[in-house]
């Protein structure tokens, strides 16, 4: 078990590697740099900048000194934000991104699952027209409707919450965005779980199950839940990892300062040291949790082993 | 009286090509302690049969009828009084043990989960029941095994372990869908001297669903041929094998494959196909494949009658082939 895992993170560096390799030189070949402005600065300031963040050295140099300071686990200063490094940066974001992530991901698990069996049990009765509707609108609608919608509904006309800010994550603040972000994963999570349930209640260990006598609930619960959240949990992986890093568009319309809107300011402004940093975490991050997911594969299905 | 009584069974499944008549008009009677077997092939109707009695159909399945069980009328039970009934007073052992169990539970958790429903035993006192009885399907190291995951078994060890779930709470009836099918030949008549032992020591009536005459031979006291959902024959076990009457059994049985037939002798079969079940013909149904039919056989369906002392038949011929 233990070199399962030491084999799947050493296996996991060449993956980064090139996402990292891809990532540099992409964002080299972009037209335009960090220090573009309206108004062209004068030449000396330029080369002054240029020298500074090392711009002035051939790109192979500026790429194995980024490689160098990577390794030591410093990723540079950022361009725009003068005084912050990447590493503070992403620091700071991460935490508001992730609290308001996981809040989502739980409430979109719990629903999601409890919804998609409860419209597995009633396949094509009304119930389960009523979820799938319900579900189809969820991930039809995306999240720049949605919440504004929201916002409209439970912050400018009942007044029942802040329409956006962050307030050190009090609690009225974080209601909207992570309804926000968990209605389209509910509506995922419902679908992925109705589909799973319904083969898994066709299976002869469910009709052992009943011919044993069992009540229906615990047919459900213990016998057929697990077997049907496998394709939820494979789904999940990436999932929280994207959610945790922050939506760019929740987080804007929301003012709140989490990781997502570092991903679409630092690619508009050029920020190399930016855009790498938040891809290389964005990236540990990925492998990470499905790396998780294979564990939890091993506890839901004793059939799975690692060595 | 007789432990189980069943008159009239009707099973209809509404699917989109129209309405599937699965069992048409299917009676019998088991005593207790008895065994009948119900042989027929694929789609004759006798899985259906008894998963209908226990209250197991699929979902767009309808059943009508008379089930009897020990004088009570289970096709009138509530569903949760029928739950009740069922892996207590009815069991059922299924044809792939594989497939029949859980593979994210461990077999303890397995056979506990009866003992807490209908005996409402605590963990430890169903833990050493559960015990015993893999003990008494001869599965070697219970106490440690029971700790195992369904995968960890071999097939015949399995099937014992399906075995032994069933027989937890000591029922009246045991229902074997073929029991042996999906094992080894040797695995099999190992699993089939073990359902002999243990009717004889919890005294329990066995219905056993197969399409192996063999299996049928070796564990009967009666046999009932099932064709396209209806009963075409019904005797004592020795009298349908030595004595068979009806064009289909006898086909059954001349379709047997020998080891003394000499190398290079083509298999025999019965020429045909079964009658779809969407559609089933006016007259008796074996007609279209049947050696000797005549006018009349396509008309009217053939009753069942009684022609010997303990053998029925339902076949229009005259005198009876």
């Amino acid at each position: 078990m233990l070199y399962y895992a030491l084999k799947r993170l050493l296996g996991a560096l060449p993956t980064l590697f090139l996402l990292l390799t891809l990532a540099f030189f992409m964002m080299r070949l972009a037209p335009g740099g960090p220090f573009d402005s309206e108004k062209s600065l004068p030449p000396e300031i330029q080369a002054n900048l240029d020298r500074k963040y090392h711009l002035d050295e051939p790109l192979p140099a500026q790429y194995l000194r980024y490689l160098g300071d990577l390794l030591r686990g410093d990723l540079g200063p950022s361009f725009q934000y003068q005084d912050y490094t990447v590493n503070e940066l992403i620091a700071a974001g991460f935490p508001v991104s992730a609290r308001l992530g996981l809040l989502a991901m739980a409430l979109a698990v719990v629903l999601g699952v409890a919804l998609g069996t409860l419209a597995a049990l009633h396949q094509n009765r009304p119930a389960d027209h009523a979820v799938m509707t319900l579900a189809m609108t969820g991930i039809s609608i995306p999240n720049f409707v949605l919440a504004p919608l929201l916002i409209l509904l439970f912050a400018v006309h009942l007044g029942w919450l802040p329409a956006g800010g962050w307030n050190g994550s009090r609690w009225q603040n974080l209601v909207l965005p992570v309804i926000a972000l968990a209605l389209p994963l509910v509506a995922y999570i419902a679908r992925l779980t109705r589909g799973s349930m319904i083969e898994v209640l066709r299976a002869p260990f469910i009709r052992t199950a009943r011919a044993k006598g069992l009540p229906e609930h615990t047919l459900i619960l213990r016998h057929a839940l697990k077997p049907a959240l496998l394709p939820v949990v494979s789904f999940l992986g990436p999932a929280t990892a994207a959610i945790l890093t922050g939506s760019v568009v929740v987080e804007q319309i929301f003012g709140i300062p989490g990781l997502g809107r570092h991903f679409v300011q630092g690619a508009l402004n050029r920020d190399y040291t930016l855009v790498m940093g938040v891809v290389i975490f964005y990236g540990a991050l990925i492998i990470l949790f499905n790396f998780i997911v294979d564990l939890l594969y091993a506890v839901l299905d004793p059939r799975v082993r690692y060595r | 009286m007789a432990l189980l009584e069943v008159r009239d069974l009707e099973i209809r499944f509404h699917t989109d090509d129209g309405e599937v008549r699965a069992v048409n008009g299917l009676s019998f009677r088991l005593e207790r302690g008895e065994t009948l077997g119900i042989v027929g092939e694929s789609g004759s109707g006798k899985s259906q049969a008894v998963l209908g009695l226990m209250g197991l159909l699929a979902d767009n399945g309808r059943l009508r009828g008379s089930v009897r069980f020990d004088g009570e009328e289970l096709t009138r039970l509530p569903r949760n009084a029928l739950a009740r009934l069922r892996g207590r007073r009815i069991a059922m052992v299924f044809q792939d043990p594989l497939s029949a169990l859980n593979p994210h539970l461990t077999v303890e958790r397995q056979m506990t989960e009866v003992l807490t429903r209908h005996e409402g035993m605590g963990r430890r006192a169903a833990r050493r029941r559960a015990i015993e009885m893999l003990e008494a399907v001869q599965v070697p190291d219970a106490a440690r095994r029971i700790r195992r995951y369904p995968h960890e078994f071999s097939g015949g060890m399995r099937q014992r372990v399906v075995i032994a779930m069933a027989l937890l709470c000591r029922p009246d009836l045991l229902i074997a869908d073929e029991p042996t099918t999906a094992l080894d030949v040797t695995v099999q008549a190992q699993v089939l001297r073990l359902l002999r032992d243990l009717q004889q020591r919890f005294h329990m009536s066995i219905l056993l669903i197969t399409h192996d005459l063999g299996v049928v031979a070796g564990l009967s006291d009666r046999v009932l041929v099932m064709y396209a959902g209806r009963a075409c024959e019904e005797a004592g076990v020795r009298e349908l094998f030595h004595h068979p009457r009806h064009p289909y059994t006898l086909g059954l049985l001349q379709s047997v494959p020998r080891l003394d037939t000499p190398a290079g002798e083509p298999l025999r079969a019965i020429p045909g196909s079964p009658p779809s079940l969407l559609q089933l013909p006016a007259g008796c149904a074996f007609a279209e494949r049947c050696p000797r039919a005549r006018p009349a056989c396509r008309e009217t369906p053939p009753a069942m009658r009684e022609i010997a002392p303990g053998h029925h038949l339902a076949c229009h011929l005259e005198p009876p082939p």
